[in-house]
């Protein structure tokens, strides 16, 4: 069973080559990544200046965390609705799925962050108050939500690529085979096809999360306090731009490497068994 | 009440241009075996699987015991559970080990407990001869022991009909024999059978019927006997020449 995606293929391949590690084979590009993270973090500990940026930064850091967990999980459930109503036959629920995924890929995500945030709920949450529903009003939303609500609309429109592909990495004789024992299209979409696309796709499903962590640093474009927010605050008001974007600079490499590491770990893992 | 367990009338199917299906009619008994053979590209397969309508029919009537399929999504689903289908590549859900591959639709279509799907399951893999794979994987397994974990899937959902298309044609040759095994069991037991298949020994020895295809129509349907000794078109001849010959 193929995966679609794979990440660093040229590392696995001098690995599978010559069956165990060589010198050359290692990963030194990995030592250094975590080097001049040691080495930063043992700055912030020694130097003053640096660590008054980084207490401050830090405070942004629980932000960047919920922000990108929670709009990942809704991304996958508007990219797993989308997908599937990219493959749908049904004609309008195939025609809004390939508007709404057309329409996000066809603007930079920088835009989409203040159309989402700024145009897009509003209006939406107007609409909704002129239907009726006069639960919320404009002043009510967060810029937390808001900022949300554009990661995961945004996020939503690539995972359901991601779906689409892996939904049809899956031969057709298995929903034949399902069909034919009398099981609807529902049920063999979640217990036959869906189980085996997923898996394919975990690898480039991880990918996305880690892309998602880096993209959350958009939020603070709608002054949401994520530890990018944090950090220009803090070199605006202090002027130490060196110090606080090194800070920036190491926390999302921290945050990225650590997670790409999990992740490879993770994939081969899958690839084994 | 008919005796016909499956009536075709007037089937066509159309690709496109493409008459896969040319005017097809055929009544199958209950407890018979049917064999249907042709060459490549005759419709055998299009037939089949307009039976439990994997295949839609572009025009003509197919009766599953007595009733007329509509198309209906509902209806679809319940006659569907009641006919058996195995494919030439075997189609296993290859996530779920050979016990789960048996277990899945006795439990979301027929609605039966964990429990009693197991047992079902154990029942039709010993049938099959292979109950010491249950807990394996389809990937783990041979091609002959795929096949028969895919018939036994089929025999959990105790079926008025089972439909096979080709069931051996993908198989190494030292495993075929095993699957005709498990199928001429069946037919011994009674089971209704139609059988797409190359193997003439299986129709010799199992078929109540036989049914030669040819663009997409109907042109033979005989005895085995009157197949192999009696053929009674030039066409029919001019097949069963080719692949004796091998
Ligand atoms: N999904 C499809 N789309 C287009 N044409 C098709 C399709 N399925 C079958 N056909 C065509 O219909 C005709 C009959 O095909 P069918 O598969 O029923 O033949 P067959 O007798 O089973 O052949 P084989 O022995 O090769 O399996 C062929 O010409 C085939 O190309
Ligand atoms: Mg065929």
């Amino acid at each position: 069973m193929g995966d679609i995606y794979h990440t660093d293929p040229e590392i696995e391949t001098i690995e599978d080559l010559s069956g165990k590690r060589t010198f050359a084979s290692l990963p030194w590009w990995l030592y250094a990544l975590i080097l001049v993270i040691v080495y930063t973090a043992w700055s912030v500990y020694t130097r003053e200046n640096l660590r008054e940026a980084f207490d401050f930064i830090i405070q942004g850091i629980g932000t960047t965390i919920s922000a990108a967990i929670l709009s990942y999980l809704i991304a996958i459930v508007l990219g797993l609705i989308a997908g599937l109503g990219r493959m749908s036959k049904n004609i309008i629920f195939n025609n809004i799925a390939t508007f709404y995924v057309e329409f996000i890929r066809g603007i930079p995500m920088l835009v989409l962050i203040f159309f989402i945030g700024l145009v897009g709920v509003p209006t939406a949450i107007s609409w909704l108050n002129e239907l009726g529903f006069t639960l919320i009003t404009n002043k009510d939303i967060s810029t937390y939500s808001r900022a949300i609500a554009a990661l995961s609309i945004t996020y939503g429109a690539f995972l359901a690529e991601i779906f689409r592909a892996g939904i049809q990495s899956i031969g057709k004789g298995q929903m034949e085979a399902a069909r034919s024992q009398g099981m609807s299209f529902g049920q063999t979409m979640r217990y036959v096809i869906l189980p085996q696309a997923i898996r394919n796709v975990l690898p480039a499903l991880g990918n996305d999360f880690v892309a998602m962590v880096k993209d959350s640093s958009l939020v603070s474009l709608l002054a949401v306090g994520d530890i990018t927010y944090e950090a220009k605050l803090y070199s605006g008001s202090s002027f130490r731009f060196k110090e606080a974007y090194t800070i920036l600079t190491i926390l999302y490499l921290m945050m990225t490497v650590a997670l790409s590491s999990l992740l490879r770990v993770f994939e081969r893992r899958l690839r084994n068994d | 009440m008919t005796d016909n367990i499956i009536e075709i009338k007037n089937l066509y199917r159309y690709f496109d241009k493409v008459k896969a299906l040319d005017g097809v009619s055929l009544d199958i008994k209950r407890g018979s075996v049917v064999v249907v053979i042709g060459p490549s590209g005759s419709g055998k397969s299009t037939m089949l699987r307009c039976i439990n309508h994997l295949e839609e029919p572009t025009s003509g009537e197919i009766y599953v015991d007595g009733e007329l399929l509509t198309g209906e999504q509902k209806q679809l689903n319940e006659v569907r559970a009641d006919i058996g289908m195995v494919f030439q590549l075997f189609n296993l859900y290859p996530h779920l080990t050979a016990k789960e591959n048996i277990t899945l639709a006795q439990k979301v279509v027929q609605g039966r407990t964990e429990e009693e799907a197991n047992r079902i399951a154990m029942e039709k893999l010993i049938r099959v001869g292979i109950a010491e794979k249950a807990d394996v994987y389809p990937s783990n397994l041979s091609g002959g022991q795929q096949q028969r974990v895919a018939i036994a899937r089929a025999l959990a959902m105790d079926p008025k009909i089972m439909l096979f298309d080709e069931p051996t044609s993908a198989l190494d040759p030292e495993m075929i024999k095993e699957v005709l095994d498990v199928m001429l069991d069946l037919a011994e037991e009674g089971m209704t059978m139609v059988v797409v298949t190359h193997e003439m020994g299986f129709a010799r020895a199992a078929a109540d019927e036989v049914i030669f295809m040819d663009e997409g129509m109907i042109v033979e349907q005989t005895t085995p006997d009157g197949l192999f000794n009696n053929p009674q078109h030039e066409r029919t001849k001019l097949f069963l020449s080719q692949i004796l010959q091998h």
